[in-house]
């Protein structure tokens, strides 16, 4: 049992993902990233934060990147875990994730990508409730814009800042609605 | 929490605590701690329900288990072992929820839960949102008949149940049932590292809401499945996509 994070950042180190961050480097979008807790802190602890954050950064840019504080095994989880998001207590997950909301408004960040899929629910609507809304997007979907290969319905969580965004040149396809 | 004073009376039988204890490596340490509230501080659920990890340990320690079983703040803790990793003495308060969770009846444990762990039992591809081998196959093939139609991607791959395949990959239910072409990306990258990998006819479903609802036998069928279909299929590595 591996996590796919390792194998991202092995990848890109042996030249196999051919990732780029040129496309951020005048737009300057700000990214950080959620640790999912069954993946660092339950899982593969920091070695496997760092790898994360190798792909990100890789990715979007050194200087687009800037983490949460606390982080990696000390991050705090989302409030979408354990199963609270199908448990029905929708006001007490929202109270739970106040502090996720907090910590991710402090990082001025455009957008939080959220690896994991509960992560990934549970912030996009912590997002909602937050003054400024930020985007809440998958890892691959990244790393795809990042290699050139994202085409415009494989945006459905970039807003408008990045739905044209290094566009594949032979890109037919139309943004989902 | 009451105003009157509580008075501690002399138990017949085991208490809740030495029950779990009982199930887990040191007890849990659930004798082990210190009272200080390195836990309540940095939980994101402390307050709710007015309780806090410290006030279940607390709890536990004086036997005041009618209240641990019924506080609904089993379901608000989401058993991220934040309170575990920063507490002086490894107190396993994570695993006293989880047995706390477990001490309700199945039939009342939340709804929400308990249909999607039956969901994922009723079916062998494990999804917690029913999802079945044929629809899954239907989907990916479908979506990979359209990403074969973009220059550069006319032979990507998404095999299902490849024999000796080097990575067996798991997926979230979520994505093949409501958001199909957040699948494509994932695969762009496989197949441009040129990644040999499958998917699992059985147990590809990533989820495992049996877990989150202390069903025992439940979430261990679930694993159980899945690993037992990448054994089957060769593969060397079992890659958490998640």
């Amino acid at each position: 049992m591996q996590s796919i994070f390792t194998w991202y950042a092995k990848w890109i180190r042996e030249g196999k993902l051919k990732v780029n961050s040129d496309w951020n480097k005048n737009l300057k979008i700000k990214f950080t990233v959620q640790d999912p807790c069954n993946i660092i802190r339950k899982s593969f602890g920091d070695a496997c934060a760092q790898d994360l954050r190798f792909v990100v950064k890789s990715c979007v840019g050194e200087e687009n990147f800037v983490d949460m504080a606390p982080n990696m095994s000390n991050n705090y989880c989302c409030g979408g875990g354990g199963g609270f998001l199908q448990s029905g207590y929708t006001e007490e997950r929202l109270a739970y994730g106040q502090k996720k909301l907090d910590q991710i408004v402090a990082t001025g960040a455009d957008y939080c990508i959220a690896p994991c899929h509960n992560c990934h629910s549970q912030i996009h609507e912590l997002a909602e409730h937050a003054p400024k809304h930020w985007g809440t997007v998958h890892l691959w979907t990244i790393i795809c814009l990042s290699l050139g290969v994202l085409c415009r319905n494989e945006r459905t969580y970039l807003h408008d800042d990045l739905k044209e965004v290094n566009i594949p040149e032979w890109d037919e396809t139309e943004f989902l609605v | 929490m009451a105003d009157e004073p509580l008075v501690l009376t002399k138990r017949e039988g085991k208490s809740f605590k030495d029950i779990v204890m009982e199930k887990l490596p040191d007890g849990g340490n659930l004798n082990a701690c210190l009272t200080c509230g390195t836990c309540a501080a940095g939980c994101p659920a402390t307050g709710l329900a007015g309780m806090d990890p410290r006030k279940v340990v607390r709890m536990a320690a004086l036997g005041m288990d009618e209240e641990l079983k019924k506080t609904p703040w089993a379901w608000f803790c989401s058993m991220c072992t934040r309170c575990v990793h920063a507490c002086p003495m490894n107190v396993n308060i994570p695993q006293l929820v989880y047995n706390m969770r477990a001490s309700w009846p199945r039939d009342q444990r939340p709804r929400g839960i308990l249909r999607s762990c039956d969901a994922a039992l009723s079916t062998d591809t494990c999804s917690a949102m029913g999802a079945r081998e044929e629809d899954f196959e239907f989907i990916v093939n479908d979506v990979l008949e359209g990403v074969r139609e973009q220059p550069g991607f006319e032979n990507i791959q998404a095999p299902i149940d490849k024999q000796g395949a080097y990575f067996f990959l798991n997926q979230n239910s979520r994505e093949p049932v409501n958001e199909p072409e957040e699948m494509i990306p994932l695969w762009k990258i496989m197949h441009l590292v040129g990644a040999d990998w499958t998917y699992g006819s059985k147990g590809w479903a990533a989820e495992n809401y049996c877990m989150f609802l202390a069903d025992d036998d439940a979430w261990k069928h679930i694993t159980e499945v899945s690993i037992r279909k990448a054994e089957e299929l060769g593969c060397k590595v079992f890659l958490n996509t998640e």
